[in-house]
């Protein structure tokens, strides 16, 4: 399988011979194209046994750390770019991890499910379950995601904290952006991909 | 007939006496003269002398890491680290040439408090000087230029012998490739230089010591070396593992407190199983340790501060470091618990270095690192494939 579509525009945002702090980094296998790609120097925070082990066998460095614990062991500016990719809808106060990642990193990077996704707002408002997509594959019960966005909110949060969105592309489960999500993207987008800096 | 080994054993081993006439100057400023060092190795090292892995010891640990040196005890234990060490192991000896030395001031093989002073004919008992974590470091840097090695594809140790792999990053940066820290700490912490001199204390106690010159009495402090052994022991085992080990009696919050006889004695004798536990392990320690040798590590430890020539900035002192990081802690140590890892793992971030962070669960404590401990294993496999894949020249 190929990389994860929103990883794809990611990288034009990310910058040769750079440090990159990906947060919730998976297998790794994200940072280890970064690295070939673009000679970057590689941080990823996971706590997932089998991922670690993974990157650890993809010469990915990785920190077992658990986001909700904060990341006050980074220090200040120690980061060119700080990505959290499908990971800010399960942490405990994505307000705090944001303001973190713009501390640790100038150039920040987050994508989430678009929760305000018309066929989300359908499962919920017409039929009264709670939705299920490619972008939300979980049950209301198992759902790692304890905190749903929209894009109208991300937004918001950003105009409050004086976040500057340099970024905001929309896309679907193949990472194509359509004339409709462009013109509603918090209806038609199921992706929201987020590059901001302060 | 000749004993046979596991498949995945290096089998039978034996160490090698190597003799260093160079004088050492020693962090104390006083300087060894001439001095031998035990070593052992596994695996063949490679035409471009690429392949070389250095294992270092903890307090307790010598050169014999793996295998076997019996042709004929078909009871013999291995090496203490030999469920990492051998043929498609994490430390594969198909792959790696690995080795591993008795350190200086150690009893077993290399010079040390227990061997013969040439300028006294007699043992050197309290005249040994007492050797640091760096002295250690420069002498596995000879031993290396005496091997042909160049670069470590990696150095590799548990607690105190963590201690040395840092020691090499911060003295040595550009002779290793990668360093693995395992249950380790950045210095010791005033609770456990305690607990180091409640075993000093032990065998300095006991009458037969004589200040270090047992040798000469033809006798040895067992009964202070056995209670400094028992203290440690403590140290090195969580709760948990001694409410698992001594608690087999399926009673439910036993909280391992099995007895050894099935019931009280009322007396002073030995009651619980931990207790006779402790003093077998303590007892056989003793017979096989040199006392001296025992004070002179606990104060190597104690000393262990890389940060004091760094304004007290470890950041600092690795801030030339060059190789790969991998640190490694055990949920239940409470010896060297995960935060003192995490301290180092912070250091090294500060110092913008290359470093992994594993916190493997664990109830085994401290000893956990010496333990085939599966998803610890694992991942000490997945770090050397991708050294190996270095060391070999293909795409990572």
């Amino acid at each position: 399988m190929g990389l994860r579509a929103d990883l794809e525009i990611i990288k034009q945002w990310i910058e040769p011979n750079t440090r990159v702090l990906d947060l919730g980094c998976g297998d790794g296998s994200f940072l280890a194209q970064l690295k070939q790609e673009k000679n970057i120097s590689d941080c990823g925070l996971e706590i997932d046994p089998d991922n670690i082990n993974s990157c650890l066998q993809a010469g990915v460095n990785v920190i077992e750390q658990d986001l909700d614990k904060g990341l006050s062991n980074f220090i200040s500016g120690s980061f060119d770019t700080v990505l959290l990719a499908q990971t800010l809808q399960t942490v405990q106060r994505p307000d705090i991890l944001v303001e973190e990642m713009l501390r640790i990193g100038d150039n920040c990077i987050i994508t989430f499910p678009n929760f305000a996704y018309w066929r989300h707002r359908l499962s919920l408002l017409g039929l009264g379950y709670m939705p299920q997509s490619s972008a939300l594959p979980y049950d209301w019960f198992n759902t790692p995601n304890i905190h749903h966005c929209t894009i109208r909110d991300f937004d918001t949060l950003c105009k409050n904290r004086n976040i500057k969105i340099l970024h905001r592309t929309v896309v679907d489960f193949n990472s194509r952006s359509s004339f409709l999500m462009n013109l509603h993207p918090n209806l038609f987008g199921i992706n929201a991909i987020y590059h901001f800096t302060r | 007939m000749a004993r046979t080994f596991p498949a995945d054993s290096v089998g039978l081993v034996t160490p090698e006496l190597i003799h260093f006439d160079e004088p050492l100057e020693l962090r104390s400023g006083r300087v060894i003269d001439q001095y031998d060092l035990k070593v052992e190795t596994y695996g063949e090292l490679n035409a471009d002398k690429s392949n070389a892995v250095l294992i270092c010891h903890a307090l307790s640990g010598d050169h014999h890491a793996a295998g076997y040196h019996d042709p004929d005890n078909e009871k013999e234990k291995p090496g203490w680290w030999d469920c990492c060490i051998g043929p498609g192991k994490a430390f594969d000896t198909n792959r790696f040439f690995i080795v591993c030395l008795n350190n200086l001031g150690g009893c077993a093989g290399s010079t040390g408090p227990s061997s013969i002073n040439p300028d006294t004919g007699k043992p050197f008992g309290p005249d040994f000087p007492i050797i640091t974590v760096r002295d250690w470091v420069k002498s596995q840097a000879r031993l290396a230029d005496r091997l042909g090695i160049e670069k470590w594809a990696a150095v590799i140790g548990g607690s105190l012998g963590g201690m040395q792999v840092m020691r090499w990053a911060i003295s040595y940066p550009q002779r290793l490739q990668h360093a693995i820290i395992i249950a380790a700490a950045p210095k010791l912490s005033a609770q456990n230089i305690a607990f180091n001199e409640v075993a000093r204390q032990s065998i300095t106690s006991d009458p037969d010591f004589h200040d270090g010159r047992y040798y000469d009495f033809n006798t040895y402090p067992k009964r202070g070396l056995m209670l400094a052994r028992m203290v440690g022991h403590i140290n090195y085992l969580s709760d948990l593992a001694m409410r698992d080990k001594f608690g087999k009696d399926a009673i439910e919050g036993n909280f391992g407190r099995d007895l050894r006889t099935g019931k009280l004695n009322f007396s002073y004798e030995v009651d619980f199983q931990v207790e006779s536990y402790l003093k077998y392990k303590g007892e056989s320690f003793s017979s096989k340790f040199d006392a001296n040798t025992y004070l002179l590590i606990t104060k190597t430890l104690d000393y262990f501060d890389p940060a004091v020539d760094y304004n007290f900035d470890l950041s600092k002192a690795f801030a030339e470091s060059q190789c790969k990081f991998l640190v490694v802690s055990f949920t239940s140590d409470w010896r060297f618990p995960p935060e003192r890892s995490r301290e180092i793992v912070n250091t090294l971030l500060k110092a913008k270095k290359p470093v992994s962070y594993l916190n493997i669960d664990a109830d085994q404590g401290h000893d956990a690192f010496l333990l085939p401990i599966p998803r610890y294993i694992q991942a000490l496999k997945s770090y050397m494939d991708n050294v190996n894949r270095e060391v070999t020249g293909e795409a990572g």
